[in-house]
């Protein structure tokens, strides 16, 4: 107890020396918990934005005939005159929506947020290897999103040939009006963020191998650090590929290179561009997109790991095999970026390679999702809302999960590439999982981030509304898919013999409707908690982790004088032989009691 | 000055609803002796029963949405691999469903089975089993190993080139719409420039390549021969496009600067497939729709879709197919003009006009 007590001494000393202006405590943090907070609140800011961008095109897909006064006061009469969305526009909404939640949401704002909360914290560090870049890595991140909500503001729209930006649609202005300004604005964005995610990944690495406490090896590290740990390696061996595509796009459009262009004639014109391939983009595009939405779920899992453990009072089952699939899937996840690509025209024998590999990423993902049941298995689980969400998404990764080994196989992609199905799948596994797990990991360390307890009751019931209408959404477009409906149409109405599956987009707005209303639920919770809400206390649910031997406070530095000394794993919860169902980290292990977390025994 | 009314009304609504929240709050610590954000056993047992009974209903709403669309889905494969593709995609569609029911009944059961209470106050430390993850390793290495080799040899028979007699045409796509062309007798296409194109020559057939000289161009609508390989070369002038085409299970992008292939053997009939007693069901209710809207009946068609975003009217870039027997196909085929004798009737055209123009003058 000594030591707390010279802790809170050796506090108020340091926070005498530190007197921080406005500007330099909210702006220019270098605090890793206040960038932690900086980006959720930009990644919340920019959620809402794509959930309202999906709203609107979710209704004009189920009424295309109607006209909705919502679209005119939201998209201006240019985009949607009397209320009618134009094609234009339905593309670029598709773009950005998926943009934002791909790379500003679950990228920069799941990793963003988790990582800098919870990697100084969960390893025992006083802040980041390098708060600076940490800083820098935030407001690359701030602008990136400025750049991309203003490309709606252009007068010729927003980027919109999907979130894929395929050449040549992407690269040349004169292909339709998403091309133009709206594309440049969208690569530049995208460039900021790629360095924001590079500053941050390089940051959270260093950290995690040279930051350790004493006695954190790396097999005590709670699974939280380590999937973001190797999310991080990811971003950095994969984005600097997307950073030179990126560029290489911008000279193509530009300054007239050809990487990605040849033989076209456009708006009655032959260009001069030759000799460059639109697959190569491609190639380059998914050697990040494949690793890319492990990098959006791996924290996810990450986080469930953490959740479903100290809320169901048991160990994680199979610590070592969820550490073994993580880096399995890292592995995997850089040698099955083809898939996307069957019917390219790349060359089929590849296709088979690529078959081969992605249907091998089922087994450690099956098996992280076998151990998350076995966790709960005789556990003693007690449901605040971080768990719900958590259980939902293992619910959603195992249901979006399995239809993966229908698209990995290359002869059934022929049918279902670019359709609903496709849509359905990455919605469901990659989308809701990590959604849900994001929420799930607010609920949790809102008591860390924001010194408040959330409100349960309406954790709940935002729990229940966003998860029923989750699936209501989504389960239904497999079927739109098997029935042959593209992704990215305007609308079906051209097609007869899609006129009797209206009924299912009708569906599926209504739940997205449901779904959007709940987060403002969240919404509501979330700013009335951060201001009104209990007061948290050291250790509000019983975990094991260093974060929460950090007394109640936004301490600089974290800990007092002394760093945490670790002695055991992070899950001991349940131990025979405890006196209460948790142990922290910090406790050392009694006489004759062995650390779980070395070797099998 | 009504916007700030309204304005004004949501934010004196939303503290209000701060308040009511706060009081409820306080409210029930006072009763309950606990902060509100302690999950008590009433909210573990009711959350716990809620766990099951979404589990029943979510497998219901998934058979019912799967009922109510199941004469939609993968309409009668018409094409020789569709039908082989088909069955794989059952086969592996009973495989992930039984797998993902029996997961998710037992992350569901086990939520709602072992939630804290007076029954359940301590958990069971097991931290791990050698043999259980051992065994849910290796069972669904083996499947997946199945599903692999299954999979990999259809796909390498589907993309093998076509071999043997076949009939070679090109589907060439540009902002938006398809154009069909067929190589004619000597089955080979002739050549195409970008740089030829023009308002009346808009495939950039070079007319130079004899080769050219007996392709048969058609819009609108294409023929195919049943029970006949066809080999198809695709191209595309200006974006990615992809030629897709659900019936025929057959899809492969269009790519400027490039040649793709892909080839099937068409096994069924349009006249056949519109007695396809599925099709009749759809197509009834398809027309029902449309009455309502006041719009023409429809007939059922093979259809080629664009499925690759590709600019402003993506949505709309289709062309209709039609399959006939070998023999209906040949006499609609000999009735097209050739790339030859359009050109000739072009230039006659043009030297009337010249003529014409001259004779005015004169």
């Amino acid at each position: 107890m000594s030591d707390h007590s010279h802790a809170q001494e050796h506090h108020g000393h340091d926070e005498h020396h530190h007197q921080q202006s406005f500007i330099s405590k909210w702006v220019f943090s270098m605090d890793h918990k206040m960038i932690a907070r900086q980006f959720l609140s930009v990644a919340i800011i920019m959620a809402v934005a794509a959930m309202i961008m999906s709203t609107l095109f979710r209704l004009q897909l189920a009424w295309p005939e109607e006209k909705f006064a919502i679209m005119n006061w939201l998209l201006g009469d240019k985009w949607a005159p009397e209320g009618k969305m134009s094609p234009d526009i339905y593309l670029g909404l598709v773009t950005i929506h998926g943009t934002i939640l791909v790379f500003f949401v679950l990228t920069g704002g799941l990793s963003g947020t988790f990582a800098n909360l919870l990697i100084p914290y969960q390893v025992g560090a006083r802040d980041m290897a390098s708060p600076f870049l940490n800083m820098l890595s935030f407001h690359f991140f701030f602008w990136g999103a400025v750049l991309m909500l203003a490309g709606m503001a252009l007068p010729t729209g927003p980027a919109a040939p999907g979130w894929t930006i395929y050449p040549p649609l992407s690269a040349l202005p004169q292909a339709m009006p998403g091309s133009g300004t709206g594309m440049t604005m969208w690569l530049l964005s995208m460039t900021l963020f790629i360095i924001s995610a590079l500053l941050a990944g390089l940051n959270y690495i260093i950290t995690v191998l040279n930051l350790r406490a004493v006695g954190m090896t790396m097999m005590r590290l709670p699974l939280t650090v380590w999937a973001l740990f190797i999310t991080a390696v990811l971003g950095v061996l994969s984005f600097p590929v997307l950073l030179s595509a990126c560029l290489l796009l911008l000279f193509d459009r530009i300054i007239g290179t050809s990487f990605y262009l040849s033989d076209i004639y456009i708006n009655g014109m032959p260009l001069e561009h030759s000799g460059g391939s639109p697959i190569l983009f491609q190639h380059l595009f998914w050697f990040l997109g494949h690793p890319e939405v492990y990098i959006i779920i791996l924290p996810a899992l990450g986080l469930m790991s953490e959740i479903i453990s100290v809320n169901s009072r048991k160990p994680i089952f199979g610590y070592k095999a969820m550490v073994g699939s993580i880096l399995i899937i890292a592995l995997l996840s850089f040698v099955v970026w083809g898939h996307h690509m069957f019917i390219t025209g790349m060359n089929p024998f590849l296709g088979s390679v690529f078959v081969f590999t992605t249907v091998l990423i089922a087994i450690p993902s099956a098996v992280k999702a076998f151990n998350y049941i076995t966790t709960l298995w005789k556990g003693s689980i007690r449901f605040t809302p971080g768990m719900m969400f958590v259980i939902g998404a293992v619910s959603t990764f195992i249901t979006g999960g399995v239809t993966g080994i229908i698209l990995a196989d290359a002869a059934l992609d022929i049918n279902l590439h670019d359709n609903y199905f496709v849509v359905a799948h990455f919605h469901i596994v990659m989308g809701l999982s990590a959604i849900l797990a994001m929420c799930g990991g607010v609920y949790h360390w809102f008591p860390k981030m924001y010194l408040h307890m959330m409100n349960k009751k309406l954790g709940y019931a935002h729990f229940w509304l966003t998860f029923i209408a989750a699936y209501g959404v989504f389960f239904p477009q497999h079927f739109l898919g098997l029935a042959g409906v593209p992704r990215r149409y305007y609308t079906n109405s051209t097609f007869p013999i899609f006129e009797n599956l209206v009924d299912i987009e009708v569906m599926s707005t209504w739940f997205a409707i449901l779904g959007a209303a709940a987060q403002f639920i969240f919404i509501f919770n979330f700013f009335y908690s951060m201001f009104r809400g209990d007061k948290a206390p050291k250790n509000p649910w019983g975990s094991n982790t260093l974060e929460w031997t950090v007394e109640v406070g936004h301490h600089h530095g974290n800990w007092g004088d002394k760093l945490p000394v670790v002695h055991r794993w992070a899950y001991d919860y349940s131990k025979p032989g405890a006196k209460e169902d948790f142990i922290p980290q910090t406790v050392p292990l009694a006489d004759g009691e062995q650390d779980e977390g070395k070797g099998y025994h | 000055m009504i916007t700030l009314l309204t304005w004004s009304v949501i934010i004196l609504a939303i503290v209000a609803l701060c308040r009511l929240i706060k009081i409820y709050e306080l409210a029930s610590e006072m009763r309950g002796g606990k902060p509100q954000w302690e999950v008590t056993e009433k909210d573990n047992r009711m959350n716990a029963r809620l766990m099951l009974w979404f589990c029943i209903a979510f497998f219901v709403f998934c058979f019912w949405v799967f009922f109510i669309t199941k004469d939609k889905l993968l309409p009668t494969a018409a094409s020789v691999h569709g039908a082989e593709t088909d069955w794989l995609f059952n086969f592996n569609m009973v495989i992930i469903t039984v797998v993902a029911m029996i997961t998710n009944f037992f992350l569901f059961y086990f939520a709602f089975k072992y939630y804290k209470g007076k029954k359940n106050e301590t958990a069971t430390f097991f931290p791990e089993s050698r043999k259980l993850e051992l065994i849910w390793t290796i069972v669904p290495g083996i499947v997946l190993t199945v599903i692999i080799f299954l999979g990999i040899k259809l796909w390498a028979t589907i993309t093998a080139p076509a071999e043997g007699e076949s009939i070679v045409m090109e589907l060439y796509a540009k902002q938006f719409d398809w154009t069909a062309r067929y190589a004619g007798k000597d089955n080979i296409l002739g050549q195409r420039k970008f740089k030829l194109i023009t308002d009346t020559n808009p495939m950039g057939l070079d007319a130079s390549d004899p080769k050219g000289n007996d392709d048969i161009v058609v819009r609108g609508e294409f023929h195919l021969p049943k029970g006949k390989q066809i080999d198809f070369k695709l191209g595309a002038r200006d974006v990615l496009h992809s030629a897709y085409m659900p019936h025929f299970r057959a899809q492969m992008n269009c790519v400027p600067g490039m040649t793709t292939y892909i080839n099937f053997v068409p096994t069924i009939t349009t006249d056949e497939m519109r007695k396809d007693p599925q099709v009749i069901k759809n197509v009834k209710e398809v027309n029902e729709i449309l009455a309502e809207k006041g719009e023409e009946p429809y007939e059922f068609n093979y259809l080629l879709l664009c499925n690759k975003i590709c600019g402003t009217n993506h949505y709309n870039m289709q062309m209709n197919i039609i399959v006939d027997e070998p023999e209906q196909f040949e006499a609609w085929l000999s009735k097209q003009k050739t790339v030859g004798e359009s050109a000739t009737a072009t230039a006659e055209k043009k030297t009337e006009k010249t003529n014409l123009l001259a004779e005015k003058k004169k």
